[in-house]
């Protein structure tokens, strides 16, 4: 049980999250994929007749399913599998992160700069809306995302899911590094 | 109706336009010519389960590990999304060498991507605001799970992000 707990290790995560492609395709004929979800939750809410979301989303209601199974798998690991000791971070980033007021690492997410109040600070609208509505709209634009370039497009070869997937690199490096700090300090 | 159809467009792509978005999606194009139950959808409810648990438990939803890749100061995100890029890779190379079909027979149907500018523009773009929210789409999903309640503003949001990217589509450069 301690085992499963205990955060996996790259060398286990990456091969089963691998396996995601070849199961997806043989179960169902289903290019692993999940911004497109967002599209189709578009689609069946707001569709305001616009002719990229006017589709028969019902026909792709499977990766609403994927997505509801995402959540329900993140409840069952934080209830069942949690592990309460603190989450293991770099020194560097530690210190740096000091500097800025985040010290609590007890979670997965800095609770000091992700909880309910900070959206009415300047740095949290920015963190949680800002990001937010950024993964949105690159994800589309760029045609897919981690999920369905980075992994399901590279493993199929495809030279644009190589170009989309280092674009994301540049983007987050130019974010993380040059953009971030002074955001944080906010 | 729609097979007459979807043959149709595959002859002429350049007409229809929405074709080539879809394309770039990968999404409408897999689809299945057998008509299924709607609850047959439960398998990939099971299949996202297992999804959500990993990355939970390999911290990929972590902004911490977000934040390590974007830096270099760690090697975990870039051992986890290379493993699985080489165990997909190997996986589709042996769909393709035998031939291997659907559990229901069907060929598998493997559509190329084509390139617009929107793989730049629009991966940059996602690229902030993943090193923002720390979160890629399927992390979002995952993080209200373990009970970030907040991030499910985030996740609104990136809906309102969609639905501005199709809203503004064919004014955007592609």
């Amino acid at each position: 049980m301690e085992i499963l707990t205990k955060p996996w290790p790259w060398y286990v995560a990456g091969p089963i999250i691998g396996l995601m492609v070849p199961l997806l395709l043989i179960i169902g004929n289903k290019a692993f994929g999940i911004s497109s979800s967002l599209r189709h939750i578009c689609a069946a809410c707001i569709p305001a007749n616009i002719s990229f979301f006017t589709y028969d989303w019902k026909k792709e209601a499977w990766n609403l399913f994927l997505v509801g199974g995402i959540l329900i798998g993140g409840i069952i690991s934080a209830y069942y599998l949690g592990s309460t000791e603190p989450v293991v971070v770099n020194e560097n980033l530690r210190a740096e992160l000091q500097t800025y007021g985040v010290t609590d690492i007890s979670s997965l997410m800095p609770v000091e700069l992700f909880n309910f109040n900070s959206l009415l600070t300047l740095r949290g609208f920015i963190l949680i809306v800002v990001g937010g509505f950024f993964v949105g709209f690159g994800t589309r634009y760029a045609g897919g995302c981690t999920s369905g370039h980075a992994i399901m497009g590279i493993s199929n070869l495809q030279v644009p899911s190589i170009i989309a997937t280092c674009s994301f690199m540049i983007g987050g490096i130019v974010m993380a590094n040059f953009i971030l700090p002074y955001i944080l300090s906010l | 109706m729609t097979a007459t159809k979807d043959m149709a467009s595959h002859f002429k792509p350049l007409e229809d336009t929405d074709f080539e978005v879809r394309s770039l999606d990968s999404v409408c194009l897999n689809e299945s010519h057998l008509v299924h139950p709607w609850w047959y959808n439960f398998k990939y409810l099971i299949t996202g389960i297992a999804f959500g648990i990993i990355l939970v438990k390999s911290e990929v939803i972590s902004w911490f590990r977000i934040q390590e890749m974007f830096r270099f100061q760690s090697f975990h995100m870039y051992g986890v999304i290379g493993s699985a890029v080489i165990v997909g890779m190997l996986s589709i190379f042996i769909i393709k060498k035998f031939n291997i079909k659907t559990i229901y027979g069907e060929p598998i149907d493997l559509s190329a991507k084509k390139f617009n500018k929107g793989n730049i523009y629009g991966g940059l773009i996602f690229g902030f605001g993943w090193a923002l929210t720390g979160a890629c789409p399927g992390p979002l999903f995952a993080q209200i799970g373990t009970g970030a309640l907040v991030v499910s503003v985030s996740l609104l949001s990136a809906i309102a992000g969609t639905w501005m990217y199709g809203y503004l589509r064919d004014k955007l450069p592609h």
